[in-house]
């Protein structure tokens, strides 16, 4: 085939319709505060990983309800479990059980 | 000294009003455009925050004001000043001599229609709050029977370009409090909000809120809707950003609500002209001391209240209509 030197790019658009929500209903079930998630960016303020890696929990949060897994497993991998944003979050939610689970349900290995 | 007093608008404020100052012992005159009191309370189902019968509410607010004398249909033509004694001439011609007034003229709904892009009046499945509270009330089973349902916050508010700049308060905590009724008469249904901001200022709003996440799972996307088309289907393919990941994003839809939002009444124009006094830049009517007092205007003896001067929630209103009786009661006590 001829390579004209045009390519397409993929779309980076969210699309709502192709959520896992077998998946995501998994995840509410091991930790239900993901549901209480208000987007404040508590945890992101104060994470330590945060200022050196990519790493939000609040933006994780965002991307698992948009069917980014691999997006906010990624980026979680670089959490060391510290706990600083179970202490901050406003809303009481259980952020490490939260971030394991994301690992746990999401990712290839078990932590 | 006369102890009679016009009341134009039969709403909420309008009855409250009258139900203080007849138990100041004032005879009230309620002029009312419609053919019913209660205004836009009458079409409602249930109220935020706590989800109280509007019907309820509406008949406790007309149990004291049927002493209250009622003109149905019938509209304020003119008015006139002369010693300390305003002269009402109504649509029908009669005459008021009366010692005070109070406007309770309310807002009126933003038309949907006017946002295109949303395709209300195109899409069957796109409908406004109003619609939809009217479906609670009537028990109108088609719409529940959607599995994919969005709810459009801010329509006709926040916006410029409809000439509504300002943010009208009620709509948040009513998408909220819908979407939560949504949820319990389709518990199966997907439930998506697309906000700019929550305004959950009131006693019991955040409450309601924390609710509609952790119990209904209902989710929560800020960025405001861009388009709405429809697919080959029939269904609803909508257009946002979620912002706070800064992506595009796309929904496949069966049902969208539109929350239209408060808009001022169409007539304040001639209603302050016919009283001497002035609206603001955002078309509501203007308080001559807006932070000491919500219900003096400029002219003596003529008081405003309710959402003629902007969006109030019901206890508001209730509030303000209440201490406009009192102003009136000073105003003919001095």
């Amino acid at each position: 085939m001829k390579e004209f030197g045009y390519s397409l790019s993929p779309s980076s658009r969210v699309d709502l319709d192709k959520v896992d929500k077998s998946k995501q209903n998994r995840l509410f079930a091991l930790e239900p505060g993901f549901k209480k998630c208000m987007s404040c960016g508590s945890c992101s303020a104060t994470c330590s990983a945060g200022n050196y890696t990519d790493v939000s929990l609040r933006r994780a949060i965002s991307y698992i309800q948009n069917g980014q897994d691999q997006l906010a497993v990624n980026m979680l991998r670089n959490c060391m479990l510290c706990g600083k944003c179970l202490i901050i979050c406003p809303r009481g939610i259980n952020t490490r059980n939260l971030i394991r689970n994301i690992l746990n349900v999401y990712g290839e290995k078990q932590i | 000294m006369n102890r009679e007093i016009l009341i134009i608008g039969g709403g909420p404020a309008g009855l409250e009003c009258a139900n203080s100052l007849i138990s100041l012992g004032y005879k009230v005159f309620i002029v009312e455009k419609s053919a019913e009191p209660g205004g836009h309370l009458r079409k409602w189902d249930r109220l935020f925050p706590y989800g109280a019968s509007a019907s309820e509410t509406l008949e406790k607010l007309l149990q004291q004001s049927n002493k209250a004398l009622f003109f149905y249909e019938t509209e304020v033509k003119s008015i006139k000043k002369s010693d300390g004694v305003f002269i009402a001439t109504l649509s029908d011609e009669t005459q008021l001599h009366v010692g005070s007034i109070v406007v309770a003229t309310g807002f009126s709904l933003f038309p949907a229609a006017k946002k295109e892009e949303y395709g209300y009046g195109i899409y069957n499945g796109v409908i406004t709050n109003a619609d939809l509270e009217d479906a609670f009330k009537t028990g109108k089973k088609e719409f529940f029977k959607a599995n994919r349902v969005g709810f459009v916050h801010c329509v006709g508010s926040r916006d410029e370009k409809v000439c509504n700049r300002h943010c009208s308060k009620v709509c948040c905590v009513t998408a909220v409090k819908q979407a939560c009724e949504f949820k319990d008469l389709n518990p199966e249904a997907e439930v998506y909000c697309f906000y700019m901001d929550l305004r959950m200022f009131g006693r019991g709003y955040e409450d309601l809120y924390l609710k509609a996440q952790n119990k209904y799972g209902i989710r929560f996307i800020r960025g405001r809707v861009s388009e709405v088309a429809e697919d080959v289907d029939g269904c609803l393919v909508l257009k946002a950003e979620d912002t706070l990941t800064s992506r595009p994003l796309k929904v496949t839809l069966d049902l969208l609500v539109l929350m239209s939002g408060i808009s001022k009444n169409p007539d304040n124009d001639e209603i302050a002209l016919m009283l001497g006094i002035d609206t603001d830049e955002d078309g509501f009517l203007s308080l001559c001391e807006p932070n000491l007092n919500n219900n003096k205007t400029q002219v003596e003896g003529v008081f405003l209240t309710g959402s003629v001067t902007g969006p109030k929630t019901l206890p508001e209103t209730l509030n303000e209509a209440r201490a406009a009786a009192l102003a009136v009661h000073k105003y003919l006590s001095r």
